[in-house]
């Protein structure tokens, strides 16, 4: 799904004032649908607190420039909840997907982690899944650049501080908007009088706290021979995590989901197939995706979680799947911190004591 | 020192007559319980300076200091002018003598729980509406007393009051962000009153069950739960503790904003003015509305208020308590 090619012939920055922005934004609204993190004002968990998320925007004033979200932007092609078929009678009714383009305002640990989707569910098996492929191409990326790290980032350990899979990219502050334009219908919706400039995104280079990520030859020995598995390391989970859940579904690279059938009413006929995001952290479902047995205790579910996204992801598909958006750490109501996690795990394996 | 002392005037004045001959204990004020920690320097100064160094920490959540010769009244006054202006002026109450200490005391100190500045389960900022209500009945010489709470589980004790605000928030369910976790739906079956069931794995409110608590809100994993920003409040009434009849309040209004809130608290006042029985030397609200019946109350408080479309009123009041005079169960 990289468009790089696509893209390199096309390069041109601007600096736009932020009306000049406004005028520009409306007229890509009629190319686009765009989707942007965004505040939902008192729709927090908290009573007063706000909840920043994904979804369509139609001002370029909801976009929240300065601070992370708190849900990712793998909602804009992976929903909560999708219905992927009715069932009338005998008839089998495909879910209808919409048409138009998706622009998606996305930071780079939010665009490398939609690219850790595209392995699961594009290259995983023999079929894409078609859910996702229609919904993903309709996809293009407007890069929206990190001037400093969040607190409890660490793209940077992930290698998933930089892309280059962008159709434009972003540089915000009240005054003015700087951005670099690689596509033809944008550069088209550009007036002849903009100020052009230089501009190329920057990437945050350093983590706040950097995460040394386990030894590979390390790792694979400690797996091969269950000492890994079977550290007491895990216990401590058990006691502190209360599977509520929220390290999945605040997490941009989770892509298991459940298929819930509505069996057909006896009169109507009428049936339906949902899918809806699941986790290994959740409880309640037997039949999750991907053939992960259900796993019950929560230290458990804490090692598989580690595993899958320092090791077996990267076995099969050759990049971390945790981007290191930290997510996981800024949302864990018992201040689980994953970071801390995977740290154990390399101090454990350089100290040897897991043998 | 032998003395001549208006004892009502200086009861009004937020001064104690005290079980030590001429000695007096001031009541501060700290309307929702919460103030900037400068504050404490004056309370500090008057014990020290006044009284005999020691502070009480009321169940209202103000400060008793004890041991104020009656004599410094005056001088303690005017150091409390630095409550006044800082604490409730800025609340928007009129004092009349910046040197004259408290212009009231029946009135209770609204106390409140913490509240959403702090507590997770809270379905509002408890201390700023203490303020606002503080500002709506402060001062006055009737004895009222109101204390907030910011969700069901009632941390202040407002059962044992006059009146007590308990946030309610109206859920809303986004069925498209139900992931069909039951996390919701457990919680408040086995916490709660049972309001949600999950149906065709999506979590289905039942409103007429919802006390409001907002607890799926803190359960759900996905937003899909919600509050509506809009905030409501039940409010429960005429529980009190006492020599008598110590009962729990019971609620009166569900549901109401808080328009409805400020204006039935000062509509209090009037009916306290017209139903007291003035030949006691004081008689509590609740064995007033004893006395006159709950219709003519809820009449005479509710009057001109507009309940909107969600305020719903008690058919009658359900109280739990008991009567020392009949309780003849103890051998
Ligand atoms: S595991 Fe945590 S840090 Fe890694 S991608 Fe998921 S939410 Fe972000
Ligand atoms: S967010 Fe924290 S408590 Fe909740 S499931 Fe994840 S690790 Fe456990
Ligand atoms: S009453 Fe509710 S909001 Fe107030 S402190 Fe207790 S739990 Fe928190
Ligand atoms: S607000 Fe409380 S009572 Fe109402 S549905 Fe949610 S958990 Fe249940
Ligand atoms: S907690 Fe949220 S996601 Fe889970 S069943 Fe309830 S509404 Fe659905």
């Amino acid at each position: 799904m990289n468009r790089q090619d696509e893209y390199s012939d096309l390069n041109a920055s601007f600096r736009f004032s932020v009306l000049e922005f406004n005028a520009l934004f409306t007229s890509l609204l009629e190319h686009f649908e765009i989707w942007a993190p965004q505040r939902y004002a008192a729709r927090g968990r908290f009573s007063d607190a706000d909840s920043i998320g994904y979804g369509p925007i139609h001002s370029p004033n909801e976009i929240v420039f300065d601070e992370k979200s708190h849900f990712s932007s793998k909602e804009a092609v992976f929903p909560v909840s999708e219905t992927m078929f009715d069932l009338l009678g005998d008839e089998f009714v495909q879910a209808e997907d919409a048409q138009r383009d998706i622009l998606v305002f996305a930071r780079p640990c939010d665009i490398n982690g939609i690219e850790r989707l595209d392995d699961i569910f594009l290259r995983n098996g023999s079929v894409p899944d078609p859910y996702y492929q229609r919904r993903r191409e309709r996809i293009r990326f407007v890069l929206m650049e990190c001037a400093a790290s969040f607190e409890n980032c660490f793209c940077v350990s992930m290698s998933a501080n930089r892309t280059d899979n962008y159709i434009a990219a972003i540089r915000w502050n009240s005054e003015h908007v700087l951005m670099r334009i690689r596509d033809k219908t944008l550069l088209s919706l550009v007036p002849d009088n903009a100020s052009p400039a230089e501009f190329i995104p920057e990437f945050v280079e350093e983590d706040r706290e950097p995460i040394g990520l386990p030894n590979g030859e390390k790792l694979e020995a400690a797996i091969r021979d269950g000492s890994l598995f079977e550290h007491d390391m895990w216990e401590e989970y058990t006691a502190r995590c209360i599977a509520c859940g929220r390290c999945n579904t605040h997490c941009p690279t989770c892509s298991c989901f459940s298929m819930l059938d509505i069996a057909p009413e006896p009169e109507s006929g009428f049936g339906r197939r949902r899918r809806v995001w699941a986790g290994c952290h959740i409880d309640g479902f037997t039949n999750m995706a991907g053939g992960h047995a259900f796993r019950k205790d929560n230290g458990s579910r804490m090692r598989f979680k580690t595993m899958h996204k320092i090791h077996d992801f990267n076995a099969r598909f050759g990049r971390h799947m945790c981007v290191g958006c930290g997510r996981c750490d800024d949302h864990c109501p018992e201040y689980i911190r994953f970071a801390h996690c995977i740290g154990k795990v390399t101090r454990l394996l350089e100290s040897g004591d897991h043998e | 020192m032998s003395m001549d002392l208006n004892v009502k005037k200086a009861t009004r004045n937020a001064f104690r007559i005290t079980s030590k001959r001429g000695m007096t204990c001031i009541r501060i004020r700290v309307p929702g319980g919460h103030m900037a920690a400068g504050y404490l320097d004056i309370v500090k100064r008057i014990a020290t300076d006044f009284g005999n160094g020691t502070v009480h920490l009321t169940i209202r959540q103000g400060f008793e200091i004890p041991g104020i010769p009656f004599e410094r009244m005056e001088e303690v006054n005017r150091v409390l002018r630095g409550l006044l202006e800082g604490i409730e002026a800025k609340l928007g109450i009129e004092i009349p003598d910046w040197e004259g200490g408290y212009p009231a005391a029946g009135t209770r100190n609204v106390s409140a729980c913490i509240g959403n500045r702090v507590c997770p389960f809270a379905n509002y900022d408890t201390t700023a509406l203490a303020g606002r209500i503080e500002a709506a009945i402060y001062p006055n010489h009737h004895h009222v007393k109101v204390a907030l709470t910011g969700c069901p589980n009632d941390c202040i004790k407002a059962h044992t009051q006059d009146f007590g605000i308990i946030g309610q928030a109206e859920v809303e369910i986004d069925p498209d962000r139900c992931i069909g976790c039951e996390a919701c739906a457990v919680n408040c079956r086995r916490r709660v009153t049972g309001a949600i069931e999950m149906r065709d794995f999506r979590a289905v409110h039942d409103s007429r069950r919802c006390i409001g608590c907002g607890e799926c809100v803190l359960k759900c994993p996905t937003r899909a739960w919600t509050r509506n920003p809009t905030k409501y409040y039940r409010v429960i009434i005429l529980g009190r503790t006492g020599k008598r009849n110590p009962r729990l309040a019971a609620t009166f209004l569900e549901w109401v904003i808080e328009d409805v809130v400020l204006g039935m608290l000062r509509n209090v006042y009037g009916f306290i003015d017209e139903h007291i029985d003035k030949s006691l030397p004081k008689e509590h609200l609740g064995y007033i509305v004893d006395r006159v019946g709950y219709p003519i109350f809820r009449d005479t408080v509710l009057k001109d208020l507009d309940l909107g479309p969600k305020g719903r009123i008690a058919e009658r009041l359900d109280f739990h308590g008991y009567w020392y005079e009949r309780d003849c169960a103890l051998k």
